[in-house]
């Protein structure tokens, strides 16, 4: 925090409402569904949009719940995938060889798809075809962070190539290593799985009819996520020192491995585009604001990817930042002052610390070969499917779907 | 930049910037202030947006609008109404608050006129707004119907005046002289005399004189549950808003 005299704001400075530092899809999403509502806002991102649209940049797909698809409806991003994200219509969770599984049928919780399976890399096209659209938005890239300066009115921030942004509130969309939460000396609580996730797409010889696959091994859970054609996303964990035999496996015994675990459901497969691997772990930061300052999605939490909840949450965090920022905005209020931020972390921490310890369960439970967990897992899974239990097994579908506990006006699907 | 830069010495602006933090300091000693101004706001925005025909949740709904906030502060109303579009003219009587609200909107890049003026000033200067605004003011004027005489002078034909203050009632006297000064001490002791606070009716009969007429009253209801303020037509009793026009 700066203790300095104030800066008056200079012709050569660049100022706005809110400025984002980090450009990934929780930070373009938030500059997207702010400068849908007139925001001034000026994204600061250390890759440029060529780089983050390389086959190489970003090989992973995200599961974008219900609630997360209207986030970025509202946002205008979702009209900008043309179609080009893949339904999800049934869930089935299911444990090694074994016949009887938890069965979710999107049609028990209404007409819509649980959600769709899309490329990071195609959502990202859709970002930044929509920021060219919004008159309100900068989108500053490449660039690096110099410094940052929160002061009691502003917060400054300096650019590597001397430039200054000056703006009301500073948003850290920065990802795990955040330097905006570090710059505020907040805290993480967190650990390690011991597993890391290989992920692959794989192209297949019969149609996945939009069903998700979990398939809950001991080594660490295995899933199935439909894409667009006969596509799937594969996203396998496993053991940390198993990983990389897998990674430096040739394409033919790779290619094994993968069909031993899909099964024959899907026909035969064949590996498309390069393997990821992504060491897994969950965090969680002991505060989301400071003076000037609110951080979202993976710098304030980062969970295992089992129930493919990660971005989901850090597109929550960002409708309910966006709009506790426009109430303050439409009013001429401080975006970023004391209540404003006050409101957003209020409103998120009880979510978001549910998903984390829901989370942590499901790993621990399913990720072991220990037999009375195992028959534990079993009776539980077949007893959400028993008929007394089922406005529970709906609780459970609603929240896969991103549709649970106070949601914000995008999550509605009400303009911001 | 801001309009006012120029009016304060740039060898002031350092002491003048500590007590603008103050003055902005949202659980600082102007925490009352800060809770009533998202209601006050809105209510601000929402009553000049229909005298005028706008929308009040399109960008800077206030634009192209002329307003004079008189009792400025430390720029407290001034500065939101300036980013919601409005061209605003900020006075007030002391100097100290009219330098640290013109530094504060130089820090933010706020363009506000603010000016150390009074009312009266401003008349004989022959300036005119499309509204004028007076929130928790006349409690504390001298001479009730010479200010009432000002705000309608400084009003063009077609302008609203908006004004907030507190009733004279005994849950005035407890909550706002025994409650905010002496138990929650949200206030300095003598901050309010409570003998010079106007009842509605005394208020509305001193403007219906300068030839203007009440269009609405409204209270402004504390609810201790939730630490807010919202508005409520039916509770009067403590503090309370009100529009009027020609």
């Amino acid at each position: 925090m700066s203790t300095e005299p104030p800066l008056p704001t200079a012709e050569t400075d660049m100022v706005a409402d809110v400025a984002i530092v980090g450009g990934g899809l929780a930070g373009l999403s938030l500059a997207a569904a702010l400068g849908t509502a007139g925001v001034r806002t000026i994204c600061i991102d250390r890759d440029s949009p060529a780089h983050q649209l390389e086959a190489t940049f970003d090989g992973r797909t995200t599961a974008i719940s219900h609630g997360s698809m209207k986030i970025l409806e509202g946002a205008g991003v979702w009209g900008h995938l043309n179609g080009d994200a893949g339904p999800i219509l049934e869930i089935r969770v299911t444990d090694q060889n074994r016949p009887t599984f938890l069965h979710y049928d999107h049609r028990e919780v209404g007409d819509q798809p649980f959600g769709y399976i899309v490329e990071n890399v195609v959502l990202r096209r859709a970002q930044f075809a929509r920021l060219a659209e919004l008159p309100s938005v900068t989108h500053l890239a490449p660039v690096e962070v110099a410094s940052l300066d929160r002061g009691p009115a502003m917060a400054t921030i300096t650019l590597a190539d001397g430039r200054r942004v000056r703006a009301r509130l500073v948003v850290g969309a920065d990802g795990r290593g955040s330097l905006c939460r570090k710059d505020a000396g907040i805290g993480l609580v967190g650990g390690s799985y011991d597993q890391t996730a290989i992920v692959v797409t794989v192209e297949h010889e019969f149609p996945h009819r939009g069903v998700a696959v979990e398939l809950f091994l001991p080594s660490g859970p295995f899933a199935m996520l439909p894409l667009t054609g006969n596509r799937t996303s594969i996203v396998w964990s496993d053991k940390s020192a198993a990983v990389p035999h897998y990674m430096g496996l040739d394409d033919a015994a790779f290619t094994a491995e993968l069909q031993a675990r899909i099964g024959d459901w899907l026909g035969a497969v064949r590996p498309i585009g390069g393997r990821y691997s992504f060491p897994l772990s969950w965090q969680h930061a002991e505060r989301y604001v400071d003076r000037r300052l609110a951080l979202i999605s993976e710098t304030i939490h980062a969970m295992h990817p089992i129930a493919g909840q990660g971005l989901n949450m850090g597109l929550r965090d960002l409708a309910a930042l966006a709009e506790v920022i426009v109430d303050a905005w439409r009013l001429g209020l401080d975006v970023g002052g004391t209540a404003t931020l006050e409101r957003y972390q209020r409103w998120r921490r009880f979510d978001n610390v549910s998903l984390l310890g829901v989370t942590d369960g499901l790993t621990r439970l399913f990720s072991n070969d220990i037999a009375p967990l195992k028959l534990a897992r079993g009776l539980g899974l077949a007893a959400v499917n028993a008929p007394p239990l089922l406005p529970l097994k709906k609780l459970f579908m609603r929240h896969a779907m991103g549709v649970v506990g106070e949601l914000p006006r995008l999550v509605r699907g009400e303009p911001l | 930049m801001s309009q006012t830069a120029t009016t304060v010495d740039p060898g002031e602006i350092q002491r003048f910037s500590a007590i603008a933090a103050e003055w902005w300091d949202e659980a600082g000693k102007f925490r009352p202030l800060h809770k009533l101004n998202p209601v006050r706001l809105e209510y601000l925005r929402d009553r000049i947006c229909a005298h005028f025909g706008r929308d009040p949740l399109a960008p800077q709904p206030l634009k192209g609008l002329r307003l004079v906030d008189i009792g400025c502060g430390g720029g407290l109303l001034s500065e939101p109404l300036a980013r919601m579009g409005a061209e605003v003219v900020g006075i007030d009587a002391a100097e100290r608050n009219v330098k640290t609200a013109a530094t504060h909107a130089m820090e933010t890049g706020t363009p506000v006129d603010y000016r150390h003026t009074t009312a009266e000033d401003l008349v004989a200067a022959g300036e005119t707004f499309d509204a004028v605004l007076s929130l928790e003011v006349v409690e504390h004027v001298a001479d009730v119907p010479l200010f009432l005489d000002s705000l309608a002078a400084l009003l063009k034909p077609e302008g609203l005046l908006v004004m907030a203050t507190l009733n004279r009632t005994p849950k005035s006297y407890l909550m706002a002289i025994i409650g905010a000064e002496y138990v929650l001490r949200w206030l300095p002791r003598g901050t309010h005399d409570w003998r010079k606070f106007l009842k509605p009716s005394e208020l509305a009969a001193g403007l219906r004189a300068t030839g203007l007429t009440v269009r609405e009253v409204m209270g402004l209801v504390y609810s201790p549950f939730n630490d807010a303020f919202r508005l409520d037509a039916r509770d009067l009793d403590v503090n309370y808003l009100l529009w009027a026009s020609r």
